[in-house]
């Protein structure tokens, strides 16, 4: 049954990205308001997948990377839902969308139903949840410093095309840029924090610097360079943009680092 | 009773003989008071901006109407005939008058579709049919209806929210580098036309501080007065221009005032918080370089035509929604229009009056149950003639009234005293209509601030007539 649902999360999801990215070069606000519609709709199937598969009696929960991808990517669509509707942005979807999608496929993709942590420690999904919630965060603010450099781009060159009247003002997207780190930051934290407790509990160490644990320390030093920076010596507008992109990838390095450990490459 | 127009614009004749035709203000009353002698017209408005000269009648026939309104156009000029006149009108009749009022006023029509000024122009002329008495319940109604159509299709839509001016299209841009303008400041550098219309753009969409800098001292605080801004000794704007976010530059200097380095010491001490610069000098007077600096958008006369240009074109793809919207108020309008034939006003004061006797019967012979059928009878008969005779007075007059030219007046009146209309249209309208002087009032009141702003200031009138 969960599968079906998945499934079914999954084509709505591709579906909606495609019509977003058709939206990118239209003015017709039908098509983005059927794009979110499909997001809605996948949103919908996406929670009945995670419920059912809760209720089924997984005491693993998010352990396994499989979940915890899927839980991101649910996060990340009702995260982009409520802004979209709420602030009446459409063009959004485009970007996070795809996001989304991408993050639900490598699920699909990747032969990661080992857990990634060791399930001695029960309470382990707390750990997984705060950090995908965290990382939820830096992955909006990404976007954000995506759109910025867009439009910065745009409005520099004097191209006053359908993108340009679609992206939202600069100042906004530098606000939901540091909002969303800010946002971020704390749950990023409480999961690093966690993640140790658990570390030490299963592994005997609160840090053993593997490649998942160094990344994890590193993006999460880095996003608070880039949150004191702001206030301090200027980093926004484009500036925080760029660090935010950067700042991102550091976030896919560390889940690459959860990959290769999870597929036995590392030590567990 | 026939709504009629007849009239030229901008499509269909040229300035020469627009010229020829429009009236000035002092006149109108005259115009006005000469268009009613003729007969058949019962209610008359004349519209005219500098590009269209329209008049809307009430009339009793629409043939002899149209030659009326035809006629009276080719007298309001000694040096115009007929033939030449002619080839260039056009006529509605019915809905298509109501229909051509609406994307009028909505500015469907204009020659820069979704410019602002049409509305106040039609609210002119409005006022001005209403001072001179030749406005009734018919245009009244079919004018407020315009004017409400109109702010709809502005809420609704995206027609006008776009540049219509150079001076307006600095707005925009502004709105796409800070969102919402309400906290920014705004420094004028020079004292240049174009500039003081994008300031005063800038401080209508709610730009907090104006700083201004002119060479003439005397002239600065004469701007600082007008603006209500702060005067800078010339020497130092510069160096203040870090407390700007939003810079227009419009001076008669022949060389570059602001140079890149200028600017990008701004953006540092703004902690590269954003800085938009707007150049309308020509020749220019901020160093093309700038562009160069992050975080700072320079933009020249030329990126701002550039820019009007492409809003041209989204505002045609908006006007397709906004035509949708005319034509679903067009339908609103004509419902009512009927209800002023007197049959079916009369048919509806009779069955408002049964009803209420029915129901006034209903109760007060369910509480007294023991009356003999004789009783009940009498009881009904009373009711019956109480009601019968306190409207009969109402039915004659409006039978006998019907055709005459205060006939919709009437019928009017009493689908109001009798409460016909109930829970059919939305009572804002009601309200507006109680009477001329009023509704000249409210023509005044409902005009928001910006709107009255576009009409006594002819200043802004070049740049959207064109």
């Amino acid at each position: 049954m969960t599968v079906v649902f998945f499934q079914l999360t999954l084509g709505l999801y591709f579906l909606g990205t495609v019509m977003f990215l058709v939206c990118l070069d239209r003015r017709s606000e039908v098509l983005s308001k059927i794009a979110l519609g499909l997001a809605g709709l996948g949103f919908f199937t996406h929670t009945i997948a995670l419920a059912f598969q809760l209720l089924s009696g997984d005491d693993l929960k998010w352990v396994t990377f499989h979940k915890a991808m899927s839980f991101f990517s649910w996060s990340l669509v009702l995260v982009f839902l409520v802004v979209a509707i709420r602030q009446h942005l459409y063009v959004l979807g485009s970007f996070i969308l795809p996001l989304a999608f991408l993050s639900l496929v490598s699920t699909a993709i990747l032969p990661t139903e080992a857990p990634v942590l060791h399930p001695m420690f029960q309470a382990v999904w707390v750990h997984v949840t705060l950090s995908m919630l965290g990382t939820v965060g830096f992955a909006v603010a990404f976007v954000a410093g995506l759109m910025y450099l867009m439009q910065e781009r745009l409005l520099k060159s004097k191209q006053f095309n359908v993108l340009y009247f679609k992206l939202p003002p600069l100042d906004f997207l530098d606000k939901l840029n540091q909002r969303s780190i800010l946002l971020g930051f704390p749950f990023l934290t409480l999961g690093i924090l966690t993640g140790a407790i658990s570390a030490q509990i299963t592994l005997g160490a609160y840090l053993s610097w593997n490649p998942e644990q160094t990344w994890a320390v590193v993006t999460w030093v880095f996003y608070l360079f880039v949150l004191m920076g702001r206030v301090t010596v200027g980093w926004r507008a484009k500036k925080a943009a760029y660090l935010t992109i950067v700042g991102f990838a550091g976030v896919l390095l560390t889940f690459l680092g959860v990959i290769l450990k999870s597929s036995g490459v590392s030590v567990s | 009773m026939h709504i009629i127009t007849v009239g030229l614009s901008h499509k269909t004749a040229p300035v020469e003989l627009r010229e020829l035709l429009a009236v000035p203000d002092s006149r109108m009353g005259e115009a006005l008071k000469r268009l009613m002698t003729y007969s058949g017209v019962k209610e008359g408005m004349l519209l005219q901006t500098c590009n269209r000269v329209e008049v809307y009648a009430v009339v009793d026939q629409v043939e002899s109407g149209f030659s009326a309104v035809q006629e009276f156009l080719v007298n309001s000029h000694l040096s115009l005939s007929a033939e030449q006149l002619l080839p260039h009108l056009y006529w509605y009749s019915g809905d298509r008058t109501i229909a051509h009022l609406f994307r009028v006023t909505a500015s469907l029509d204009s020659m820069v579709v979704g410019e602002p000024q049409i509305l106040g122009q039609v609210k002119d002329a409005f006022r001005s049919a209403l001072t001179h008495n030749t406005s009734g319940v018919i245009l009244n109604k079919l004018v407020q209806k315009a004017i409400s159509v109109a702010k709809r299709v502005r809420s609704e839509t995206r027609i006008a929210e776009n540049a219509v001016s150079v001076s307006y299209a600095a707005v925009e841009l502004a709105k796409k580098v800070f969102g919402n303008l309400s906290a920014r400041t705004v420094m004028l550098v020079g004292a240049g036309e174009m500039a003081k219309l994008a300031a005063k753009h800038l401080i209508n969409h709610g730009v907090r501080q104006v700083l201004l800098t002119t060479r003439d001292p005397v002239r600065a605080r004469t701007m600082a007065d007008r603006f209500q801004g702060s005067p800078i000794p010339f020497e130092e704007f510069r160096s203040e221009m870090a407390k700007a976010d939003i810079v227009i530059c419009s001076t008669g200097a022949s060389h570059y005032l602001i140079s890149a380095e200028d600017v990008q010491r701004a953006v540092r001490e703004r902690m590269n918080r954003p800085i938009f610069l707007i150049d309308v000098s020509v020749p220019r007077n901020i160093d093309p370089a700038v562009r160069e600096v992050d975080n700072a958008f320079l933009f020249d006369i030329d990126d701002l035509e550039m820019h009007v240009e492409q809003n041209r074109e989204e505002r045609r793809a908006e006007s397709v929604k906004a035509e949708a919207i005319a034509q679903e108020e067009v339908a609103v309008i004509q419902k009512w229009l009927q209800t002023l034939v007197a049959t079916p006003t009369i048919v509806a004061l009779r069955k408002r009056a049964e009803d209420i006797k029915q129901a006034e019967l209903d109760k007060a012979l369910g509480r007294l149950s023991t009356l003999s059928d004789q009783d009940r009878e009498t009881i009904e008969g009373l009711a019956s003639s109480i009601v019968n005779k306190l409207i009969h007075g109402s039915v004659v007059t409006l039978k006998s009234v019907a055709q005459s030219s205060n006939g919709a007046i009437y019928i009017d009146a009493a689908r109001r005293f009798y409460d016909l209309d109930s829970g059919e249209e939305a009572s804002e309208e009601d309200d507006q209509l109680s009477s001329s002087s009023v509704a000249s009032e409210t023509v005044k009141s409902a005009s928001d601030q910006k709107n009255v702003q576009h009409v006594d200031k002819p200043k802004f009138s070049h740049e959207a007539k064109g």
